[in-house]
């Protein structure tokens, strides 16, 4: 299915949004329900719009991904099959891809594509540094998610991906990543490091910095560190195009960030942080989710005054109840006297979440809102429960 | 009763997963041991200035400020961590080409596991060992960074194999691993991911760390509305007659109330699986405490203020 792309007009719902992109970023702070939306907003598209879609997710809950049939190595693209679509009225009219992200994996067939020959990449892959370095360098998720997102795009496999971003500790890492490891690649730092163990001729001026370094670190630390960036440097070119290659495609017109957010007063801050980023660096900022919000019916100003008068009176309405229900009137009382109070607290969580979403300073075009669902989502029906509230 | 020594540990590191409440849990903490007369530290390590928002102060800095009696605040900055470190513990004048340094610092941090978490946990070791304060209340990372955190002098120590890097490590190491002084708290909510995290997080602290797990802390517990008695005379209120007659004691439809009151009850049923499975999980020795959710126009001091109230009473205060 051909995507509508370089429409001028600006899309007015999720919908219209995922109908026009080729890819969809979905970004937030931890716990708002990156991936459920994400899973969600493919599941709706594979289901209303039809074409190949892929979900890209990051750490799924273990029943989602099962329920979507990803494994937890499930590195490469699996096609959820049919029968989970069973239930869904009209059935599905495309097709829906899930895949997880595995960093370690994707760090290794990276490495196995830019080394210039089978004994350096083996050589890399062996290199006790490498094997902490692609497990816990800073930003290697967020920077192989962005990697892996441009090889299956690349590829041109799908219509749509929907990818979920990994919980970093500075939410927009993952933007920054392909440049910083570009830049990284190309530090002038790194060759001054990598000297010294090259030749022991050092000149005079940059004696005291290896002395101090050598005290510090000791030289073996040094030239392990040197001899890892050696290897890892016959890779430089192929790294440094790729890193500025994935950099273009999250500025095509094709790609679209979505962010999510509950109305917490820290995940709002956050999302309005990204809102801000995103725009000043010229991303295309498609669409905000507020995910697990109350029901609207807990602001409904008349219910409350009812709720408020109820907790009063509780006892003249429960005498009143129970006669006509034939019910003990103590027990009708501690009832009623709970469903007024539990409204009443709810109410002001509601009120402090309408508030919240009142002072937003600048939001995109597309706002959707999903409830806070009394039940986890851990299959197809319940994705697309949720997807439903956000859709149009 | 374990419990109450958590706040006689000189180090609490607090975790969890995102948006569990981790910061109003360390603010909570900290303002309570505060209280409780203890001269205390509380750090922020991922600094996103939200503590200073729990408690309704300025900007919290590197350095240490008062913020109510007996409670100090600071956040975390590794580059001027990496300074105080040098000059303080290495004895490396700071005229020392401070500028190359850093830089070398920043790159060797970039690629070598645990330097830049070693500046961190180095910095806060050091406040206990030279016994600044009673007690360090750290609102630590999140719990896919936790564990990197607290092994990096481990790390260090298999990495460096001499230099005086690898001197430091070993004092650290020693506070760290010492369950008097040092424990960890996971801060979760009764929630399907938060709970998994939670379960999975005890398994790597104890076969990867060296930490004490010293508490969990379950927050926005919700409260139960009903008993089972209860739940059958709300089922038969939410019958057509009876909500006809409830109709006519509010003049007004009273559907809206029963439909939130079945919301909450489905929503604390959700939960309670959830804190189930984690009680079955847990080593039954960690302590648990309890935090409810908190019907609250705002977060501020005020709830901060609110879940020490709670903390306090799950302690035995």
């Amino acid at each position: 299915m051909a995507r509508r792309t370089g429409s001028d007009e600006a899309p007015d719902s999720l919908e219209a949004l995922v109908a026009a992109k080729e890819i969809v970023v979905f970004c937030g702070s931890g716990g708002v329900g990156k991936t459920t939306t994400a899973a969600a907003t493919a599941a709706m598209a594979a289901v209303k719009q039809g074409g190949k879609v892929l979900v890209l997710t990051v750490d799924p809950a273990k029943r989602l991904a099962d329920a979507l049939g990803v494994g937890p190595l499930g590195n490469t693209e699996t096609r959820v099959p049919d029968e989970a679509f069973a239930a869904v009225a009209g059935g599905v009219r495309g097709e829906l891809w899930a895949a997880m992200l595995d960093t370690k994996q994707s760090w290794d067939n990276l490495v196995r594509r830019h080394a210039p020959d089978r004994e350096t990449a083996t050589r890399i892959l062996e290199n006790p540094l490498y094997q902490n370095v692609s497990g816990r360098f800073v930003q290697s998720h967020e920077y192989i998610a962005m990697e892996r997102l441009y090889e299956i795009h690349h590829e041109g496999s799908f219509d749509l991906i929907v990818i979920d971003t990994p919980p970093t500790r500075n939410a927009l890492d993952f933007i920054e990543a392909p440049a910083r490891m570009a830049d990284f690649f190309s530090s002038r730092l790194l060759r001054l490091l990598i000297v010294p163990y090259r030749s022991r001729m050092v000149n005079l001026a940059s004696r005291p910095f290896y002395q101090v370094a050598d005290r510090i670190l000791g030289s073996q630390f040094l030239q392990d560190i040197a001899e890892f960036f050696i290897l890892f440097q016959t890779m430089y070119d192929g790294f440094v195009q790729r890193a500025t290659a994935v950099e273009r495609l999250l500025h095509d017109k094709r790609t679209s960030f979505v962010v999510v957010s509950t109305l917490e007063a820290t995940p709002v801050r956050e999302a309005e942080y990204f809102i801000e980023v995103l725009t000043s660096m010229h991303f295309h900022l498609g669409a905000l989710v507020l995910n697990k919000v109350l029901p609207s019916s807990f602001l409904d100003e008349a219910a409350g005054r009812r709720a408020e008068w109820l907790s009063q009176h509780t006892a003249e309405v429960a005498a009143e109840v129970g006669a006509v229900i034939g019910a003990d009137g103590h027990l009708v009382e501690r009832v009623l006297h709970e469903v007024a109070e539990s409204f009443r607290n709810f109410e002001v969580v509601a009120q402090r979440e309408a508030k919240q979403r009142a002072e937003l300073a600048s939001v995109p075009d597309v706002v959707a809102t999903a409830p806070s669902f009394e039940t986890d989502i851990y299959d197809l029906a319940g994705l697309l429960r949720l997807g439903e509230q956000i859709w149009s | 009763m374990v419990p109450e020594s958590l706040l006689d540990r000189k180090l609490v590191f607090v975790t969890g997963k995102g948006g569990v409440g981790k910061t109003t849990v360390s603010a909570a903490l900290a303002l309570l041991a505060s209280e409780r007369g203890k001269r205390t530290l509380v750090c922020e390590v991922d600094a996103k200035g939200d503590l200073s928002d729990f408690y309704e102060t300025g900007p919290i800095r590197f350095d240490e400020r008062e913020i109510h009696p007996g409670l100090w605040a600071m956040s975390m900055d590794t580059e001027a961590s990496l300074k105080q470190y040098l000059s303080l513990q290495l004895r490396i004048p700071l005229v020392a080409r401070i500028g190359p340094l850093a830089r070398m610092f920043d790159f060797v941090a970039t690629a070598a596991p645990g330097v830049k978490e070693i500046v961190t946990v180095g910095k806060l070791c050091w406040e206990v060992k030279e016994r600044h304060y009673d007690l360090v209340v750290v609102d630590a990372s999140a719990t896919g960074h936790i564990v990197g955190q607290l092994a990096a002098p481990q790390a260090i120590n298999q990495l460096v194999q001499v230099g005086q890097v690898r001197q430091q490590t070993g004092w650290m190491l020693d506070i760290l691993g010492d369950a008097a002084t040092t424990g960890l708290v996971i801060v979760t909510t009764p929630e399907e991911m938060p709970v998994n995290e939670t379960i999975e997080l005890q398994g790597r602290v104890r076969s990867e760390t060296t930490v004490d797990l010293a508490g969990i802390v379950v927050n926005r517990v919700l409260p139960e509305l009903f008993g089972r008695r209860e739940e059958a005379v709300f089922e038969r209120l939410c019958e057509p007659d009876a909500v006809a007659a409830i109709d006519r004691a509010l003049d007004g439809p009273v559907q809206p109330l029963l439909d939130g009151a079945r919301m909450a009850v489905s929503l604390r049923r959700t939960r309670t699986e959830h804190l189930e499975r984690l009680r079955a999980e847990v080593d039954a020795a960690i302590p648990m405490l309890y935090v409810p959710y908190l019907f609250v126009r705002s977060h501020g001091l005020r709830s901060t203020r609110v879940v020490a109230d709670a903390l306090s009473a799950e302690l035995g205060f």
